[in-house]
């Protein structure tokens, strides 16, 4: 009893302040200082609404980050599966009274904001599964059943998302459920035959995909079949990190942006804007910040007591790993250009508020890491 | 509740799993970062052109064309500064305010009004609409004092072609128009160097110099956006004006063949008879180049192209006329060097009642009463048909051709530099076999000697024939470019086999023009420093019947398509010859009459103005 109140008394408010993870806040703050420069030279040296929109989203979710840290993570355990149902709901709103914009039902209108819940979902399928696992013993997690039911959690979404549609979207949350999977300990022989099977049916699927897609892919595999047309943004995106060179041309002096060659400049190629203006040094610095990130939260996992809070950190921070490579590698010209943001640097609020609760969930994780979840 | 050694199990699986998962991150991680080097630091030259050909374009401004210059550095083609209105239609705010302004200020009719707004159609917002490209300085004026009412509305002077003499050099020089699809197909330097509103020769000297007078274009380098808007001007890199051509050609002489030539169809070639040079050469009658420049009016158009005396031809190059007697003195040359004849030949000429006969077909001399006996020097001097007949008939049609090929009749004068020149024709018995497959008959042996039939000769071709013969029998090669530095090896070769031949020819064709009964007697000039020798002819356009020998019409009374051409060649100052000239009128009637009296006037100026012309050079060694 006694112990237990000193334990409490450790968790306190100031002993929370001081068990944040200082270097993962501060590389955060880097990160979205960063955003913001290249959000002002998007916006051609200027404030305009997409910097101000930027920052003062920047500024509300990162303090919202700040708050979910001081909550329990007990509390976010608990929550799993209704946030999971929630975000589920939302999907299915989204499908009947969404908001279209450029052909894809994606938003529903909140009043105060539009939000885009299959990025949301991106993180809560984690939290979901994560919880899931928690309890499960380990001979059990390998079962028809339960696989079954994991597998279960990650379609519905994804098909969800799949109809608005949203190719990108879809295939980021499979891809964040996959991981949780592959955590759980999930048997390598099932990834090893499903990687397999993809491939096979990979002719299959192409032929299921929609003409745009299918253009898409055949725009990778061959960027100068239509340099003007679907080519066009592969092309001008590699034009724009090649010329960067090994300093960049400078701040705000990106001609390729500044000139409106780059599409989607503010969103998806966000990165390309600034790799041409900071070239190679300043790119691989971002990365390097990343990674610091990426390592930060895979350390607060392997330091925190629950199960949960590890597989949650682990996958949380492996999936911000593959969204960071799957965006450079599109914008790089080594993968087909699927809609995925950068996070935190590109624009858009649902991508940046579900990031920032997954930070959020982990710095929980951190303050509480001697927290146990029965 | 999970027991310890599960719980156990599960976070090694998981720690296990974390630990594979970092490595592969690593490695991805690396494999991004050497993609990063390898756009961004091995091909960053590549991308850096290709980033760079994106944002910057270049604006082609049209290139200055080369002037031309008469013998004396006078310009005789040059440029002028044209006042033209430019609209960018995406500065104007009221596009449809300001074009109506515009309207009413230049006084558009409706068919050019349409005609801008069909322009505006076809452009970009951003590109340049010409609304007009020659105003004249009142309604440029007009627009200047309006600018105020007109935003985005832009005055601009622009460079254009000039022609100063207007109609005196149309036909050497040509004249530039709009460039078109053609110009761009068959010239790959104006398609280099084309930009909307070029300038072309179209014909003469315009055209054949094309590639030296063009010059290359002023550059502007601009930064765009991809929408290919204008952003800001990075450079600016300025062209070289073409090259300036200085002619042989001398205004004052030029402008008196024009003078002489007005209201007449015909043609004056005057050349050096050492140099080769081209002193004058016209043909009338002319137009005003200027209208070409841009772009001529229907209405003018249809006068310039149905007029009867045909404007548009080049006659000195390009009129295929038969030689008549101006083809005389060739024939006796040939004969002479052929041994043919001596200058005491003899021939009896009876005149119209007993003309010569040959196989059913007679043959007249142009005099009713005849010349009685006449040797080589009396036949010239009086033209007479009946002693040519004869000489024709021994020397053989082989045999002329070879002295009129020689001497430069039946080619080209100019190669390539005229491109509507005409090689006339030289006919011989192998000709008339290959062209039209029949053989040669005597008759026209004998017809061919007093330069009719088959026989075609340019202007020029006999102006050059009299040079030849004028400067002691020596090939020269004519030139209009005055450093035309062409070598030829053959210059000055003597084309006579005994130069006494040619002396004999001179004094015949001085005899002509200054000794009575000369057909050219009445144009002499007394003065030894001026006077010349010279032969004429008259050559038929229609075969003369009996009935007109009777009636023995005057000039006047024949319609005018079947007058005779009347011709004339000359040669002076007779003392120390220097210039040939050759004068053709179309359908002017007798050459003794109508065509000498011209060399006349010609000759005071030719003979006065080589002394200019001498100190002129004189001159301009010393300043070397």
């Amino acid at each position: 009893m006694y112990q237990y109140r000193r334990f409490n008394n450790k968790n306190g408010f100031f002993q929370k302040f001081g068990n944040l993870d200082y270097i993962l806040l501060s590389c955060l703050l880097i990160l979205g200082f960063i955003s913001l420069a290249t959000m002002y030279s998007t916006d051609g040296g200027e404030v305009l609404f997409h910097t101000r929109s930027h920052f003062i989203k920047f500024v509300v979710f990162f303090a919202m980050m700040l708050v979910i840290s001081f909550i329990n993570i007990k509390f976010w355990f608990s929550l799993g599966y209704l946030s999971y149902a929630v975000i589920l709901g939302m999907l299915i709103w989204t499908i009947n009274f969404g908001i279209t914009a450029s052909g894809s039902k994606r938003w529903i209108d909140l009043y105060f904001l539009n939000i885009q819940p299959s990025e949301l979902m991106k993180i809560f399928i984690i939290l979901c599964l994560a919880k899931y696992f928690h309890r499960m013993k380990s001979q059990h997690v390998n079962s028809f059943y339960s696989i079954c039911f994991s597998l279960i959690i990650i379609f519905v979404p994804m098909s969800l998302v799949i109809i608005q549609p949203d190719l990108g979207t879809s295939l980021l949350i499979a891809i964040s459920g996959i991981v949780v999977l592959w955590f759980a300990g999930l048997n390598h022989k099932y990834f090893f035959y499903s990687c397999l099977l993809s491939i096979i049916s990979l002719p299959i699927i192409i032929s299921f995909l929609k003409p745009y897609q299918k253009l898409r892919v055949l725009t990778f595999l061959n960027p100068d079949r239509d340099p003007l047309g679907a080519g066009y943004q592969i092309i001008q995106s590699k034009i724009a990190v090649g010329s960067g060179g090994f300093t960049g041309k400078g701040f705000l002096k990106g001609t390729q942006s500044y000139l409106e060659f780059l599409p989607e400049k503010h969103t998806d190629f966000i990165f390309t804007l600034f790799s041409e203006e900071f070239g190679f040094i300043g790119s691989v610095l971002l990365l390097l910040i990343y990674a610091i990130i990426i390592y930060r939260v895979i350390r607060i996992g392997a330091l925190s007591r629950s199960y949960f809070a590890k597989l949650f950190c682990y996958s949380f921070g492996t999936s911000i790993f593959i969204y960071v490579i799957i965006n450079m590698s599109m914008v790089l010209g080594l993968l087909p250009i699927v809609g995925s943001p950068l996070p935190i640097m590109s624009y858009g609020g649902s991508s940046m508020l579900a990031t920032m609760i997954g930070f959020g969930i982990v710095m929980s994780a951190k303050t509480h890491s001697q927290q146990s979840i029965a | 509740m999970i027991n310890i050694s599960d719980s156990a199990t599960k976070l090694n699986s998981l720690n296990r799993r974390m630990f594979i998962i970092a490595t592969a991150k690593i490695i991805i991680l690396g494999g991004i970062v050497s993609r990063l080097f390898f756009l961004q630091v091995k091909e960053n030259k590549k991308y850096l052109t290709l980033s760079d050909k994106n944002r910057i374009r270049e604006w082609k401004l049209p290139p200055i064309r080369g002037e031309f210059k008469d013998y004396f550095g006078n310009t005789i083609a040059g440029n002028f500064e044209a006042y033209q209105l430019h609209i960018i239609p995406e500065e104007v705010e009221d596009f449809r305010y300001v074009i109506y302004r515009v309207k009413e200020l230049l006084e558009l009719t409706d068919r050019q009004f349409k005609r801008i707004l069909k322009k505006k159609d076809e452009i970009k917002p951003w590109e340049t609409l010409i609304v007009s490209d020659n105003l004249s300085w009142e309604k440029f004026s007009k627009i200047n004092n309006h600018l105020y009412d007109l935003n985005g509305v832009k005055p601009v002077i622009s460079i254009s072609r000039d022609y100063p003499y207007k109609e005196n050099f149309t036909h050497v020089l040509g004249y530039v128009s709009q460039a078109n699809e053609n110009d761009l197909l068959t010239n790959e330097n104006i398609k280099e160097k084309f930009v909307p509103g070029l300038k072309v020769g179209k014909t003469g000297l315009e055209k054949s110099f094309e590639q030296k007078l063009i010059g290359s274009n002023s550059v502007e380098r601009y930064e765009v956006n991809a929408y290919g808007r204008r952003i800001s001007q990075l450079a600016f890199q300025t062209g070289d004006k073409g090259e300036t051509i200085r002619l042989t050609v001398d205004t004052k002489i030029q402008e008196l063949t024009n003078e002489l030539l007005k209201e007449k169809a015909g043609s004056i070639c005057v050349m050096d008879i050492y140099t080769g040079a081209i002193v004058a050469m016209h043909s009338s009658p002319s137009f005003d180049p200027n209208s070409f420049v841009f772009g001529i009016s229907q209405d003018e158009w249809q006068l310039i192209s149905n007029n009867p005396m045909k404007p548009l031809v080049n006659k000195s190059l390009s009129g295929n006329y038969s030689p008549g007697s101006t083809i005389k003195p060739i024939v006796a040359l040939s004969a002479l060097e052929n041994e043919i004849i001596n200058p005491d030949f003899t021939v009896q000429c009876k005149g119209h009642k007993n003309p010569l006969e040959l196989y059913g077909q007679t043959y007249h001399c142009w005099k009713k009463e005849g010349h009685g006996f006449v040797n080589l020097r009396e036949a010239m001097k009086q033209s007479c048909d009946t002693y040519f007949y004869e000489v024709a008939r021994r020397l053989g049609v082989d045999r002329l051709s070879v002295t009129a090929k020689k001497f430069g009749l039946g080619q080209k004068v100019f190669k390539d530099v005229f491109d509507n020149e005409k090689s006339g024709l030289v006919p011989n018995t192998e000709w008339k076999k290959n062209a039209l497959g029949r053989n040669w008959v005597l008759g026209e042996t004998i017809i061919t000697g007093i330069g009719q039939g088959f026989i075609q000769t340019t202007p020029i071709q006999l102006c050059l024939m009299t040079a030849q013969i004028a400067n002691g029998g020596y090939k020269i090669y004519p030139k209009i470019v005055a450093n035309d530095d062409n070598q030829y090896a053959d210059k000055f070769m003597p084309l006579y086999k005994k130069s006494r031949n040619i002396k004999i020819v001179q004094d015949a064709m001085f005899s002509s023009t200054n000794e009575v009964r000369g057909t050219s007697y009445r144009s002499r000039l007394d003065d030894p420093k001026y006077r010349f020798a010279g032969k004429t002819g008259t050559s038929q356009v229609k075969k003369m019947t009996e009935q007109d020998r009777e009636l023995d019409l005057k000039t006047f009374e024949i319609p005018y398509e079947e007058r005779d051409h009347a011709l004339y060649v000359a040669f002076g100052p007779y003392k120390s010859p220097r210039y040939s000239l050759s004068i053709i009128i179309e359908h002017g009637g007798s050459g003794g009459t109508v065509a000498a009296p011209l060399a006349k006037e010609l000759f005071k100026m030719i003979v006065d103005r080589h002394e200019i012309r001498k100190n002129y050079d004189n001159k301009k060694y010393l300043d070397i």
